[in-house]
């Protein structure tokens, strides 16, 4: 390689965006040294099962890697697991792991990720209050579906709802509080709203929307029995999860100098302020060339699509980030498939019929398609990825016609 | 045990061996077989692991879910026997198997 360092690339963080930047260099062949320092005792996995079959048991520890362990080991590469990176000394290259020692590195990528919003509650640290945010999380929220127990959820957004699934069906008492008047406002449109809201209730989920909690009432042993809400009355709980809402792992880059605001500050190269540091995934505030605006995006598609952008710009490649997010849920039988951002949209039309259980929304602004919310319907959500992409002008007419098959719109 | 044959765009082989019960795309996944995305680790939702079953194997590989075919129906290089590798789950029976990868994922 034309620009081989002495040093070694440092990856700090072991989550989804770390995981597949090393898999990328892996395979295009990456000449350099390669160290990942990951708090985590685990080599870098999957979360998304964690609220969804992982939970219910239905898979293992293993199946959720992104690889064996054995991949980056006969690549030589170095995986520090269960250490955390406490500062990084841009002077001298190097960074400060937990245990005191230093590393140094030729080129660092920060993928610290993000951590859970806890709600700063009256009793919000009493036993039984659960977040859900690694692989222990959900090992230890699995260890309390014991059916009959009742489950209060706070927040009302993707990993509540799939965990109120899953607790369910494990014959669980499911309460899903919500503080705003409708599920998953900020990330979809009123119609998949009031689906899932159908949905869960159906399934016996007591779902109650505009429901502000103000605490957490004690019961036996500092244990939680109860979530206060705001109009004075109390829902016992055996057992509470606390799903509010994730913000970025900043601390070590802004502690570094490294300019944040609400995410570490990085180009469409994946590239900080600092020619010698990129970060990638969660904990970005990132340039996309898809968007206008820079960006957050809490997605394993970003953490994927960042990742590669950060391989091609350690390799020496111009390519840039350029591509449409998109995100999924599955809530009992039902998948939900989103491409783009909906929430700029000046029209929407719904294709097909929500009590069909298969239907899609298509979000447009000026007559541009701007997002897709597919509910069990795979077509919509992939001639989408390919419309939403190109700001395809569509006729809000040929979306909505069952007679206008929608490849021919592409 | 058994053997499978994974065989890149350009021809490339990669004869790997698998656990029946482990879906082909997570076989592919981690054996580091180039041209399988696989971005959503197998919850069929994002169409990134595409792979072409040998005519003669097909058979084997069960019938695609309406979900599946409508993942596949936008695939650029779709044939008559591609697969999602994540939808997809490895028998013995398919000892010997050989399929394809397709140049490019969606």
């Amino acid at each position: 390689m034309a620009n081989r360092r002495q040093d070694a690339t440092v990856i700090v963080g072991g989550g989804h965006a770390a995981g597949s930047l090393l898999t990328t260099l892996l395979q295009k062949k990456y000449q350099q040294e390669v160290v990942l320092v990951g708090e985590e005792p685990h080599p870098p996995y999957q979360r998304p099962p964690l609220s969804k079959n992982y939970l219910a048991g239905d898979i293992d520890e293993e199946s959720l890697y992104l690889k064996p362990r054995s991949v980056y080991d006969d690549a030589g590469y170095q995986l520090r697991l269960g250490e955390r990176a406490e500062h990084i000394d841009r002077d001298n290259k190097t960074i400060t792991l937990s245990d005191q020692s230093t590393l140094k590195y030729g080129q660092l990528v920060l993928a610290t990720g993000s951590r859970v919003r806890h709600l700063n509650a009256q009793g919000a640290d009493l036993k039984g209050l659960h977040y859900l945010h690694d692989m222990a999380d959900s090992d230890a929220l699995r260890e309390q579906f014991v059916p009959g127990k009742s489950l209060v959820i706070v927040g009302g957004g993707y990993i509540g709802l799939e965990v109120a699934a899953i607790a369910v069906k494990a014959g669980l008492k499911v309460t899903v509080l919500e503080a705003v008047e409708r599920l998953m406002q900020r990330v979809t449109g009123p119609e998949i709203s009031a689906f899932f809201y159908a949905k869960h209730r159906g399934a016996g989920v007591d779902v109650r929307l505009d429901t502000a909690v103000t605490g957490f009432e004690a019961g036996n042993h500092g244990y939680v029995a109860g979530v206060t809400l705001a109009d004075g009355t109390t829902v016992p709980a055996d057992l509470v999860l606390v799903s509010v809402g994730i913000a970025p792992e900043t601390a070590l880059a802004e502690a570094a100098g490294l300019p944040c605001d609400d995410g570490i500050l990085v180009d469409e190269y994946t590239r900080t302020n600092d020619p010698d540091i990129l970060a990638i995934g969660d904990c970005t505030r990132h340039r996309n060339l898809f968007f206008e605006q820079t960006q957050r995006m809490e997605s394993v598609a970003n953490a994927v699509d960042q990742a590669r952008t950060a391989a091609a710009t350690l390799m020496g490649e111009d390519r840039p980030y350029d591509a449409a997010p998109w995100f999924w849920s599955n809530q009992y039988d039902v998948r939900l498939q989103m491409v783009g951002l909906s929430h700029a949209h000046d029209e929407r039309v719904v294709r097909g019929k929500p009590e069909d259980e298969a239907f899609a929304v298509f979000y447009l602004r000026q007559g541009h398609l701007i997002a897709v919310d597919a509910v069990n319907l795979p077509m919509a959500l992939m001639v989408g990825k390919k419309l939403v992409y190109q700001h395809r002008e569509v006729k809000a007419q040929a979306l909505r016609d069952p007679d206008i098959e929608l490849k021919s719109l592409i | 045990m058994g053997k499978i044959t994974f065989i890149e765009h350009d021809d490339t082989e990669h004869v790997v061996e698998f656990k029946a019960g482990a879906s082909l795309m997570q076989i592919a996944v981690d054996h580091m077989i180039p041209g399988i995305d696989a971005d959503c680790g197998g919850e069929c939702a994002c169409g990134t692991c595409h792979v072409i079953v040998a005519d003669e194997w097909y058979d084997k590989t069960g019938t695609p879910g309406d979900d599946e075919q409508q993942m596949l129906s936008m695939t650029p290089e779709l044939a008559k026997t591609s697969r999602l590798g994540c939808q997809v789950q490895t028998t013995e029976a398919m000892d010997g198997m050989t399929v394809r990868l397709p140049e490019f994922q969606m």
